[in-house]
């Protein structure tokens, strides 16, 4: 039971025992419980176990029958209107994989939220990063382009989605510039605040080695800079699928925000759990992903001070 | 017999810090009028109060900073008795024939030991074979050759800062620059390293600046020690010394540093030092 005095510690399973850096260890088994405690949580309040409230003592001698009927019936504490119960959105889960559902299965739509996010994902890659780099590197793009964009940073993005339908359309294009401009910002603030990582002694250090300027960034100060670019990366796809379902809910046709929206409006609750899940679950498995190519891309992250 | 000696020559070199900027209003005189001529084979050490300067001189050599007036430049001399001035070089920028090692060792983690010590060569597009046999030559002469794969981080910091050393030796620079690179080991850890550079500056013959903190270290390691004081930054004692040629010659450290000549030496020091910083 030494784990489970563990619990209650803020620094499990670190490397550097009990004083290495807060927070530090793996949490793979932790996790694995929350997630099972929530599920059951989940089950527990939706599914019929729980006895219903009590009902007063008077009316039990006056109409025993009706009472006894009331007794035995058990509801849960949350009707499946509100909340379904994981087995009755599972088995909802197996039909959306074959049946359509507001013009389509689950995959198409899938399909389609993962192409509108990833696709703005690349754009803002191959844009963003090298925009983040020469506004961290030149303060003319600096002056240039810091306006604008912290400008429209803070603004979310459901407020100029009009903008965006008027502009470009009710078709894809919109969409995807939303979500574009959604995880843009994230990953040029992120990416020219990395540019800051390299310190003055390696600078200097790569000066008196004989590096020419164009070699101290690329070689320096660009590698430097990984492990930020990476983090805006992840923050960025954040946005994304923060904006996607936002995107979706007008005028889509398919897409998981499409699937969501459609259920909301005849109220079938199960469809709209699934739809949150399967987003969640994606999100998450990207996340995953990205955490283990910053493992391998920057092993030496937070590991140099 | 080589007729040509080398040597680095300070000439009235003057560093203020203009007070224009946001976050201070006054100018500070931070050096002021050093003269100084480091020859071959000369190990000159550094030591006085914090804020004297002797970052600022270094960075001055390394050529990080422009000093504000005043001139350096390397000068090589010819002839049976060296007195004529054959060519002179002038210091304006950062240049591989000054190897610098940093107080916080600056390596790049990204590369392990080996990659970091031929980056330098790399840089200088020196090819992969030939720059591989100088750095783990250069590695050897620090006594890494068990670590050339390991990751920066992996090593403790006394590793580091000799990843650092042979870093800077790499390039084969005509003077070694050092910001107290011992400064952040403990005291053990010290005198081993304060060893190893000696043994290699035997075996490569650099000229050595080296700043510390440390009146022993300094002593130890020094053919010649320089006093700075504080307001404006500036030279006010230098020694002749020889306890290094001691240690060369077989002497071990720990008899060394205790002899009552090398005591004596340090209590007048301290003296100097601490009349300075009241
Ligand atoms: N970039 C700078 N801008 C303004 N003032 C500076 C700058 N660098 C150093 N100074 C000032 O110049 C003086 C000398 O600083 P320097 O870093 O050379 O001292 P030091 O002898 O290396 O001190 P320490 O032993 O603490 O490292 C100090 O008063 C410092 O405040
Ligand atoms: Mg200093």
């Amino acid at each position: 039971m030494n784990s489970f005095k563990n619990l209650f510690k803020f620094n499990v399973r670190s490397t550097t025992g009990s004083y290495g850096v807060p927070g530090e260890g793996n949490s793979l088994w932790i996790a694995v419980g929350s997630t099972v405690f929530f599920i059951i949580l989940w089950y527990l309040v939706t599914t019929p176990l729980l006895m219903p409230p009590v009902v007063d003592d008077e009316s039990i001698t006056n109409d025993e029958e009706v009472v006894v009927e009331e007794v035995i019936e058990k509801v849960p504490l949350i009707p499946p209107l509100f909340l379904p119960g994981p087995n009755a959105v599972y088995d909802k889960f197996v039909i959306l994989l074959t049946e359509e559902f507001n013009g389509g299965t689950l995959f198409d739509h899938i399909k389609w939220s993962m192409f509108r996010v990833f696709s703005a994902f690349l754009l803002s890659i191959v844009t963003a990063i090298p925009l983040g780099l020469l506004t961290g590197l030149n303060v003319y793009f600096k002056g240039a382009f810091d306006p604008p964009i912290e400008f429209y940073r803070p603004i979310p993005p459901l407020a100029y989605l009009p903008l965006m339908i008027i502009w470009f359309g009710i078709g894809e294009l919109s969409k995807i510039v939303l979500i574009y401009l959604a995880i843009f910002s994230a990953m040029v603030i992120n990416t020219r605040s990395g540019v800051r990582s390299a310190g003055l002694e390696q600078i200097h250090a790569a000066y008196s080695m004989g590096a020419s300027k164009f070699q101290v960034i690329t070689q320096v100060v660009l590698k430097a800079a990984m492990p930020e670019i990476l983090t805006g990366m992840r923050v960025g796809i954040g946005f994304g699928w923060t904006t996607l379902v936002a995107a979706e809910l007008v005028a889509a046709q398919a897409g998981i925000g499409a699937m969501i929206k459609g259920a909301s409006d005849f109220l079938v609750t199960d469809v709209i759990i699934v739809g949150i899940v399967v987003i969640g679950v994606i999100a998450y498995a990207f996340d995953l992903i990205m955490r283990y190519l910053e493992r391998i891309i920057v092993p030496w992250k937070g590991k140099m001070t | 017999m080589n007729t040509e000696t080398n040597e680095l020559v300070l000439d009235n070199i003057d560093v203020t810090f203009s007070g224009r900027s946001y976050d201070r209003s006054e100018d500070v005189h931070a050096l002021s009028k050093i003269n100084l001529t480091i020859k071959q084979n000369d190990f000159i050490v550094a030591l006085g109060a914090s804020g004297c300067g002797k970052t600022t001189l270094l960075n001055v050599i390394a050529g990080f900073l422009r000093p504000t007036e005043g001139s350096l430049y390397f000068q090589k001399r010819q002839g049976r008795t060296k007195t004529k001035v054959a060519t002179r070089q002038e210091i304006v920028k950062p240049s591989p024939d000054r190897g610098v090692v940093f107080q916080k060792h600056a390596l790049l983690p990204w590369f392990n030991v080996i990659e970091n010590v031929e980056f330098a060569l790399k840089l200088q597009g020196v090819d992969r074979i030939k720059r591989r046999e100088i750095a783990e030559e250069k590695i050897v002469l620090m006594g890494l050759e068990e670590f050339q794969t390991h990751k920066i981080y992996e090593l403790s910091g006394g590793m580091q800062q000799r990843v650092g050393i042979a870093r800077a030796l790499a390039s084969d620079p005509a003077i070694l620059l050092m910001d107290e690179p011992l400064g952040a080991l403990d005291a053990l850890t010290r005198e081993t390293v304060q060893e190893i550079i000696l043994k290699g500056w035997e075996k490569t013959r650099k000229m050595v600046f080296f700043i510390t903190h440390s009146v022993e270290e300094a002593l130890f390691m020094a053919t010649r020690l320089i006093i700075m004081s504080p307001r404006p930054g500036r030279i006010t004692h230098e020694f002749k010394l020889d306890f290094s040629k001691q240690f060369l010659k077989g002497v071990s450290a720990r008899k060394i540093k205790s002899q009552a000549k090398f005591i004596a030496k340090r209590e007048k020091i301290l003296d100097i030092i601490h009349s300075d910083a009241t």
